[in-house]
C-alpha cells in the first residue's frame, strides 16, 4: 500500500515538473571555469533571468585540463549545450569552420567591442566573429604585502630588484620565497614564460615577428625569459617538482610563500582565501626606465552552438552577454576577469584595479603562442609547458628548450622554415 | 532414413544474443578503429584513403616515433614491476592466508582486496596527497625514523615517477592475484598435501615442489590480465600526471599517449586519425603478447586432474 502510494505520488510530481518545464526554455552554457559557478548561479544568472521571464540559463562547466576534449566529443555526438565558452584562437576558429560554432557577426552587441577584442574569435580575414568576447586577464605577480612590510621590501620594478628581494626572503627564511611547482608544467608556461617573456620580445613587436618569420625562438629575446626561468629554481619551495597547481594557490594564501607568479583570474580566489594584505606587480623590467611589457590575454568568449534548438533564445542571452550592465556584472563578480566591452567599467576591486592599472602605463600584448602559431603538430604552447618546465627544473638548459621549440615550429610552419 | 538431418536452428537462436551484442560493442568498433587509421583528413575537411602512412608517420617521422618508443618502454616497465612485484606479493600473501593457522584470515583478506575496489580517481588524489613535498604525510612519517633524507618529491622527478606510479598500482591491485591465487591453493585436495606429508616434505618445500606447480595454470592467467591490463592502463597516470604525463613525458604510456593525439589536450585539436593509428598499435602489440603466451607457454603448462 504504502509502495503504491508513493509511486502515485513519484509519478505525479514527475509529469507536473515535465509540465513546468516545457513552459521555459533552458539554455545550457558550456564551460571551463569551474570555480566561477556559484557567482553564475548565484549573480549572473539570476540578473538575466530577473529581466528574461521564459528562459532559463544553467551553468554546467567542466574541469579545465578537460575542457577542449570533451567539448570536441560532445560538440561531435550532438549532446553539446547551446551556449559554448570559447577558448581564444584556433580552438574556437576550428568549432567555426566545422560548422559548430554559428556566425555572430550580424549580432547588434558585437558593436560594443574593438577590433583587437574580437580579434581571437574571428577568421583570419576577420569576416567572421563566432564568439562575443567576455574578457581578458592579465599577467603579473600578486605578493604577501604583510611579508614585504615586515622584511621591508620595496615593490621590485627592475629584474636586479626582483632578485634582489627573493635573495632577501629566502635568506630570512620565513617565507617560501616564490610559490611555484612544476608538476602540472602549464604554470611554468604561461605564468612564468609568457608572464615575463613579453619584456624581452617587446609585446607585439616580437609576436608579430615571430609569426611573419623574422625573429626566431632562438633569438636572444626568446632565450632570455629561459635563461631567467632558470634562475628560479632556487627560490621555489622544496620539492617544486611534484607541487600541483593548487599546492601554490594554498601556499601562498596561507602566508607560506612571498611571490605568486600569477594570471589576474587569481584574484576572487585569494581575497576570498588570503587572511593578509596582498598587492600586485607587473613583470619587473631589465633596467630602471625601460617601457614595460605585459600579458594582456584575450581568454574568454561565449559562442552559440550551431545545432542548439534554441538558438534564438541564446541570442538574447548573448547580446546581454555583450551589453554594459553584464560588462559591469562579470568583472566585479569575478575581479581579474577585465571586460573586453568598450564601456569602461568602475571596478571596486583593489588588486584589480592596480592590474588593470597597468594597461595605461605598459604596453599590452597576448600570450605569444597562441595565435597561428600552436596549429600544427608539434603544437608550440603544449611543447612550451614542457619546455619552461625542464628549464625550471633544470633538466634542459635555456638554449636547447628554445632549440628544441624552434625545431619544433619549423617542421610545419612555412614562414619559419 | 534419408539421411539429411534437420537444420538445427536452436543453435543458431540461443547463440544469437551473445554474438550480436558482442558484435555490436566489441567487433564492430574495433573493425571500426582499423578502418579510421587508414584514412587522413585533406585540408579541405574531408576523409581521404592513405592506406598505411599513417603507420609510416607514427613509425617514421622521429616526432612521433619517439613519443611513441618512449611510451612503449615505460609502459613495458611498468608491467615489469606489475610482474616482479604485484604477482609475488600476491602469490605470498595467497600462500599465508591459506595457512590453517592463521586467524583472522577473513579480515586480511578483505582489507588487502579493498583497494582494488576503489576509484583510481580516489586512489591516484590519494596518494598524490600522501606524497606531496608539502602536505603529504609520507615525509613525517619518514622523518619519525630518522629517515627524512630518503624523501624526494618522487611524483615530480623523472627517474622515480613511473616506477612510484606503478607501485601505487600494485598497491591497488595486489588483491586480484591474491585472490586468484588463494582460490587455486584451496582448491587442492587435502588427499595429496596428506600424501605429501606421509613422505616428509611439509612447510616451505611443500609450498614449492608440491602447491606451486599445481597453482602455476592460475600463474598464467594471472601474469596475461596484468599484461592485458598494463598495456590498456591510462587512467591511473591520467589522474596523478595529467594528459601530458610529466615530468618531461618520463610516465606517458601508451593509454596517455592515444588520449592525447585522439582527443587534443589544450591548444592541440584532436587527430582521430593518428589516434586510432595508435590503437591499432596497441592492440597489435596486444594481440602479439597475448599469442605469444597462448601458443608458447599455455600448452606447455602441464595440468593435473584431480
Amino acid at each position: 500500500m504504502t509502495t503504491r502510494t508513493l509511486r502515485i505520488a513519484l509519478l505525479t510530481s514527475t509529469l507536473l515538473a515535465g509540465a513546468a518545464q516545457a513552459q521555459d526554455v533552458t539554455l545550457t552554457i558550456e564551460s571551463w571555469r569551474n570555480d566561477d559557478l556559484t557567482i553564475w548561479q548565484d549573480t549572473i544568472i539570476p540578473a538575466f533571468e530577473a529581466q528574461n521571464p521564459g528562459i532559463k540559463v544553467v551553468f554546467a562547466p567542466s574541469a579545465p585540463a578537460e575542457y577542449n576534449a570533451v567539448l570536441n566529443s560532445k560538440l561531435d555526438a550532438g549532446s553539446a549545450g547551446d551556449l559554448i565558452t570559447c577558448r581564444p584562437f584556433d580552438a574556437s576558429l576550428e568549432l567555426y569552420n566545422k560548422g559548430k560554432l554559428a556566425d555572430l557577426t550580424s549580432l547588434g552587441a558585437m558593436a560594443n567591442f574593438s577590433p583587437v577584442a574580437k580579434s581571437a574569435w574571428q577568421t583570419d580575414d576577420g569576416a567572421a566573429t563566432f564568439c562575443v568576447p567576455m574578457a581578458s586577464v592579465i599577467h603579473g605577480f600578486i605578493y604577501n604585502a604583510d611579508a614585504f612590510g615586515a622584511l621591508g621590501i620595496e615593490v621590485p620594478k627592475t629584474e636586479a630588484e626582483f632578485f634582489a628581494a627573493l635573495d632577501k626572503i629566502k635568506a630570512d627564511g620565513t617565507y617560501i620565497p616564490m610559490a611555484m611547482g612544476t608538476n602540472d608544467q602549464w604554470e611554468a608556461a604561461t605564468m612564468g614564460y609568457n608572464n615575463i617573456g613579453p619584456n624581452y620580445w617587446k609585446g607585439e613587436e616580437g609576436r608579430l615577428a615571430l609569426i611573419k618569420g623574422e625573429q626566431r625562438l632562438t633569438d636572444p629575446q626568446w632565450v632570455a625569459p629561459f635563461t631567467q626561468l632558470a634562475r628560479w629554481k632556487d627560490y621555489l619551495g622544496d620539492g617544486f617538482e611534484a607541487q600541483t597547481y593548487p599546492d601554490s594557490q594554498n601556499l601562498f594564501t596561507l602566508g607560506r610563500a612571498a611571490i605568486y607568479p600569477a594570471g589576474s583570474w587569481e584574484i576572487s580566489g585569494f581575497n576570498a582565501q588570503a587572511g593578509f594584505k596582498m598587492g600586485a606587480f607587473p613583470p619587473p623590467v631589465a633596467a630602471a626606465g625601460d617601457t614595460c611589457y605585459i600579458s594582456d590575454h584575450t581568454d574568454i568568449a561565449l559562442g552559440l552552438n550551431a545545432a542548439s534548438p534554441n538558438a534564438d533564445q541564446a541570442k538574447v542571452f548573448l547580446e546581454w552577454v555583450g551589453s554594459p550592465e553584464f560588462a559591469t556584472l562579470y568583472a566585479n563578480a569575478l575581479p581579474g576577469f577585465f571586460s573586453l566591452n568598450s564601456t569602461p567599467v568602475e571596478m571596486a576591486d583593489p588588486l584589480a584595479k592596480e592590474f588593470v592599472s597597468w594597461r595605461d602605463t605598459c604596453q599590452s600584448t597576448i600570450r605569444s603562442t597562441y595565435q597561428i602559431l600552436s596549429r600544427g603538430t608539434p603544437n608550440l604552447e603544449n611543447e612550451t609547458w614542457n619546455a619552461s618546465a625542464n628549464v625550471i627544473k633544470g633538466t634542459e638548459t635555456p638554449e636547447a628548450a628554445a632549440e628544441r621549440l624552434q625545431a619544433g615550429l619549423a617542421s610545419w610552419f612555412a614562414p619559419q622554415q | 532414413m534419408s539421411g539429411r538431418k534437420p537444420i538445427r536452428w536452436h543453435i543458431a537462436v540461443f547463440l544469437a544474443p551473445a554474438v550480436l551484442v558482442y558484435t555490436a560493442i566489441m567487433i564492430v568498433p574495433l573493425f571500426g578503429t582499423l578502418n579510421l587509421s587508414l584514412f587522413n583528413q585533406t585540408p579541405e575537411r574531408t576523409k581521404e584513403f592513405v592506406g598505411l602512412a599513417n603507420f609510416g608517420t607514427l613509425f617514421g617521422d622521429p616526432r612521433w616515433s619517439d613519443a611513441f618508443w618512449n611510451a612503449l618502454g615505460n609502459n613495458a616497465w611498468f608491467f615489469v614491476v606489475h610482474m616482479l612485484v604485484q604477482n609475488p606479493i600476491g602469490i605470498l600473501l595467497a600462500a599465508l592466508l591459506s595457512s590453517p593457522r592463521l586467524r583472522m584470515a577473513a579480515f586480511y583478506r578483505t582489507a588487502i582486496f579493498i583497494p582494488t575496489i576503489l576509484s583510481f580517481v580516489i586512489v591516484g588524489f590519494v596518494w598524490k596527497l600522501i606524497l606531496s613535498p608539502i602536505w603529504g604525510i609520507a615525509p613525517g612519517m619518514l622523518d619519525v625514523v630518522g629517515l627524512k633524507s630518503l624523501f624526494a618529491p618522487w611524483l615530480g622527478k623523472e627517474d622515480y615517477a613511473l616506477t612510484t606510479l606503478a607501485l601505487v598500482s600494485v598497491w591497488q591491485f595486489v588483491g586480484i592475484p591474491m585472490m586468484l591465487i588463494y582460490a587455486a591453493l584451496l582448491n587442492i585436495p587435502d588427499e595429496v598435501l596428506e600424501a605429501a606429508e606421509m613422505d616428509g616434505i611439509t612447510g616451505t618445500s611443500q609450498f614449492w615442489k608440491i602447491k606451486l606447480p599445481l597453482i602455476l595454470p592460475s600463474i598464467g592467467i594471472i601474469s596475461i590480465l596484468t599484461f592485458v591490463g598494463n598495456f590498456n592502463a591510462f587512467d591511473l597516470i591520467y589522474v596523478a600526471q595529467g594528459a601530458l604525463a610529466g615530468p618531461d613525458f618520463s610516465t606517458d604510456i601508451l593509454g596517455t599517449f592515444l588520449y592525447r593525439t585522439f582527443f587534443g589536450f589544450q591548444l592541440q585539436l584532436g587527430d582521430p586519425h593518428m589516434g586510432a593509428t595508435i590503437a591499432t598499435a596497441m592492440f597489435g602489440i596486444i594481440l602479439v603478447g597475448v599469442c605469444i603466451y597462448l601458443f608458447g607457454i599455455q600448452t606447455r603448462l602441464r595440468r593435473y586432474q584431480f
